[in-house]
């Protein structure tokens, strides 16, 4: 067993962790380390060999090991320690991280942790879809890793349950793969991923997308022989008499992602019920002191893009942290209002500007973000077409800021009328 | 092929779950040559797999019935058991909570039956003491058996097979038994899917199948109905509050719906006790999912669906009596009929907690027929298998030095490695399906039900038993989680 002390060690080496290491190391920090449990770096981009990477933040069209290789090269040429086939075991609330590789236990001790994990998918048995369990059920990820990494056909005749974006990218690639996509049935009564994607992968291969439609059985003993589909009301409770057996041999789920925190909750971090990351100040500290967040485990992102432009500013937060020895408070909440699913961050100073980042719990034509402290309306913002799938992120200025005074975020349908909201900011 | 040419072997144990196990296990005691025939690819894939894993006290059935006294036998030997095969058990207690006076009188009932049936650590407590018991609980007042326990029932299975046949006794899954003679000679002659056995002794441990063998033996005329019994898993977070299995009032052939906790400190939602006649169809419905969920917040307010990761049945097999009740175990030697067959029927729940001592009673029972050698070679103990994930760092260290498999993380949820995994792969009873690895170190059964490992465990499963990919199985024949490779094979005849 090996012990040691560290400035900085990254929990997870995919585009939030890289990109947090090159943004510390530009900032001076040398004493710092990746930890990845992967034989390589670059975490779920490894698997998406679809292209859409980097518009934002590349200004151009990339696919996900070509995004993940930008940040790996740069990695590489700086010369930043990172270890890989190595997993974190265990965090503390006083920064020791405990790892496991074949090359031994390490116990590192370190002055910040960076929490760098990612999401995992939701299950089938999460959602306790009633029927049978036979061999053929598989999340899109799954699926999108067997298919892209292992080599393995999981699929001929495919249903896929909800219209997150892997669900929808893995309809065309099974498509392109050969096999035939029936049908796409979402819950809810809009799709939960992109725009884009349901263009350019389901509309494109003429895919059908059934909306306000749910699987309500799984039937087959050994493998998977078909699904029950039903309508569902808007309660999202199956209307009796709409079911309808649909044969095929494989139920692909994209029903959402879930921040991967089992290990920030071990160390004592307090999580947000809406995002299920952690709850997080405006530098992106957890409420354990020296313990950071972004991308994934903080909040399930839409891009990849933000993802790493987060990190940059987890980055530059950790690294004020370092040489200040701590960060100044962040008294101020700020709460979900109407529509608004989640924030991030939940806590700020007051005294500076802040990005935030928020989703809608609905589909919202001529929406309007506000933002009110003390029962006063200190922001706004016209959002021509809000949808749950994209997150919407904003800078509040400084000077909207009072120093007290819980926030709260709403987003407000506005109809016609949206003059007069515009002329009272 | 005839008869006289087969392998002639002393005794033949239809049925691969915990009682087939159990008593392969316990005549292995014995110079005997024993043979297990099991339908399914690997052990416990039915009714021995899909339970609560509740050791019971052995107080809710009929005083002098075999299900009262094996469960009391079986109950007592399970630390031992624990200790020589290397499962987790724990006799963690249980309690059984009411609220209303005629509850309470049940319970007095079910203390005094207990009392009668030999179970001990039994008593009543009130409030005060429930709570201090179980915190979380809703209820006036308990029957607290401090007796009971939970048990890890795959790997009590898997390790009564194990040491079976780490003791000789040699195991044939994929062998659905289709047809049963005696020969003139006085043997059995056992057809199957894929060969014939041949056998001097039989028993019919068949579970669900009891009723079927039964009939093949020549031994007509039981009725077996199935009770469908469906579960919810919640997350490993809410284990601590479970501390040990909730009961409510129970019936004598019924427990009641429990929210229970696992050696793996998992809580348990079940079961809903459904007849059915179809004692194949392991699918869960909503209506039962719905009514666990409400019946469960009755006695512990704090089920969230959030929490849920999986869900699945069992179904037990009930012997339907001559006066159209639930009847007891019924373990029979019909001389007259079939001699030489040991018939089991309706080994249902305690059977878990009974199985070795319906085991040792069996093996009474012929031995009363024919006095069998002891094997002085038999060795109760089976090899330990270390979990990473039970052991402090400097032993996780001292493994990892040893062999670096150690060190991979394969399944993140449950923190198995790979040289778990690998471990599991090479199992004595050549079992080979992803559910064989599951049931053998938890991977895939976290909160991510494979999420990240299972790629990982399928092709360490390839790899090492050499097996094709579409030719790969989840759990049952024919259950191919692959169709191939993406683009097929390489026509130059590698692999691409």
């Amino acid at each position: 067993m090996t012990e040691k002390h560290i400035d900085v060690l990254i929990v997870g080496g995919g585009p939030a962790g890289l990109a947090a290491a090159l943004q510390l190391w530009k900032r001076g920090a040398r004493d710092l380390l990746i930890v990845e449990r992967e034989k390589q770096l670059g975490g779920i981009l490894r698997q998406c060999i679809h292209d859409g990477f980097g518009l934002s933040h590349f200004g151009e069209s990339l696919s996900g090991p070509e995004y993940a290789a930008r940040f790996i090269d740069d990695v590489e040429r700086l010369g930043i320690p990172y270890v890989t086939n190595t997993t974190v075991l265990s965090i503390t609330k006083d920064r020791t991280v405990t790892t496991a590789s074949p090359a031994g236990l390490t116990v590192c001790h370190a002055k910040a942790v960076i929490l760098a994990m990612g999401c995992r998918e939701r299950t089938r048995g999460a959602l306790a879809i009633p029927g049978e369990r036979p061999a053929g059920v598989f999340t899109a990820g799954t699926a999108q890793a067997y298919i892209n990494l292992y080599d393995r056909m999981p699929a001929r005749e495919a249903v896929i349950l909800g219209s997150g974006d892997i669900g929808m990218i893995m309809a065309r690639r099974l498509t392109l793969e050969g096999a035939h996509v029936k049908a796409v049935y979402e819950i809810m009564p809009y799709a939960a991923g992109l725009p884009r994607n349901v263009e350019q992968c389901l509309r494109d291969y003429e895919i059908p997308l059934y909306l306000s439609h749910t699987v309500t059985k799984v039937h087959g003993r050994s493998r998977v022989t078909g699904v029950t589909v039903a309508a569902v009301d808007e309660r999202l409770q199956p209307i009796p008499g709409t079911e309808e057996f649909v044969p095929c041999d494989t139920l692909i789920l994209s029903v959402g992602l879930i921040p991967e925190n089992e290990l920030s909750l071990d160390a004592g971090v307090t999580l947000d019920p809406h995002t299920r990351g952690a709850l997080v100040d405006e530098h992106l500290m957890t409420d354990v002191d020296g313990i950071f967040a972004a991308g994934n485990v903080l909040h399930v992102h839409d891009l990849v893009d933000y993802v790493s432009k987060e990190a940059v500013r987890l980055a530059d937060s950790a690294a004020d942290y370092l040489a200040q020895g701590g960060l100044p408070a962040c008294p101020l909440s700020v709460q979900c209002g109407e529509s608004v699913g989640h924030t991030v961050p939940q806590r700020i100073s007051g005294s500076r500007g802040v990005l935030l980042s928020l989703r809608v719990t609905r589909p919202i034509d001529s929406c309007r973000i506000v933002v009110s402290q003390n029962g006063r309306r200190i922001f706004s913002r016209k959002v021509r077409h809000a949808v749950p799938a994209e997150m919407i992120r904003f800078d509040l200025p400084a000077r909207s800021l009072a120093p007290s005074g819980d926030l709260t975020v709403s987003a407000i349908w506005e109809g016609a009328q949206d003059a007069p909201e515009e002329a009272r900011v | 092929m005839d008869h006289k040419d087969l392998q002639l072997y002393d005794v033949l144990i239809i049925g691969g779950g915990v009682v087939g196990s159990a008593c392969a296990r316990e005549l292995s005691r014995y110079r005997l040559r024993i043979a297990v025939l099991e339908k399914n690819l690997d052990v416990c894939f039915e009714t021995s797999g899909r339970n609560t894993g509740v050791c019971h006290g052995g107080f809710a059935y009929d005083p002098g019935s075999l299900k009262a006294r094996l469960c009391v036998e079986g109950n007592r030997m399970m630390g031992q058991l624990s200790e020589e095969l290397g499962f987790a058990f724990r006799r963690c207690g249980k309690v059984l909570v009411g609220n209303t006076e005629e509850e309470y009188a049940r319970l007095l009932e079910v203390l005094a039956q207990g009392e009668t049936n030999g179970a001990t650590g039994l008593r009543m407590v009130d409030e005060a003491e429930l709570h201090a018991l179980v915190p979380s609980v809703v209820g006036k007042f308990a029957l607290f058996s401090e007796n009971s326990g939970i048990l890890d029932p795959f790997m009590f299975t898997v390790s009564l097979a194990e040491n079976a046949a780490q003791n000789g006794a040699e195991y044939f899954f994929d062998n659905e038994v289709t047809g049963i003679r005696r020969e003139p000679d006085g043997t059995w002659v056992v057809q199957t899917l894929h060969a014939l056995f041949r056998a001097r002794w039989v028993i019919n441990a068949a579970g669900l199948g009891c009723g079927k063998i039964s009939d093949m033996l020549g031994i007509t005329g039981y009725k077996i109905i199935g009770s469908k019994d469906d579960y919810i898993l919640l997350d490993r977070r809410m284990g601590p509050l479970v501390p040990m299995p909730i009961y409510t009032v129970p019936s004598n052939t019924y427990m009641g719906i429990h929210v229970s906790c696992t050696v793996h400190g998992n809580v348990l939602l079940g079961p809903t006790a459904e007849a059915t006649d179809d004692l194949t169809y392991y699918g869960v419905a909503q209506h039962n999912l719905d009514y666990l969920y409400a019946e469960s917040m009755k006695i512990w307010p704090y089920v969230k669906r959030g929490d849920y990761i999986r869900t699945y049945c069992g179904i037990l097999p009930k012997w339907i009596d001559e006066n159209g009740k639930i009847g007891d175990f019924r373990i029979e030697i019909r001389d007259d009929i079939a001699p030489r067959a040991v018939n089991l029927v309706g080994i249902e729940s305690p059977g878990l907690t009974a199985s070795v001592a319906i085991a040792r009673y069996v093996i009474a029972m012929m031995q009363e027929r024919e006095p069998f050698a002891e094997n002085d070679a038999f060795d109760p103990v089976r090899p330990r298998r270390p979990r990473f994930a039970d052991l402090s760092p400097e032993e996780q260290a001292r493994l990892i030095a040893e062999d670096p498999d150690w060190g991979e993380v394969v399944c993140r949820c449950e923190k198995i490695t790979r040289a778990e995994i690998l471990s599991a792969i090479r199992n004595p009873l050549g079992c080979a399906t992803m559910t064989s690895v599951k049931y053998r170190t938890r991977s895939m059964m976290g909160r991510c039900q494979g999420g990240y490992c299972q790629m990982r465990v399928a092709k360490m499963l390839e790899e090492e038993r050499g097996i094709a990919p579409e030719e790969l199985v989840y759990m049952r024949r024919d259950g191919h989680p692959f169709f191939g490779r993406v683009r097929g094979e390489d026509p130059e005849g590698g692999t691409r």
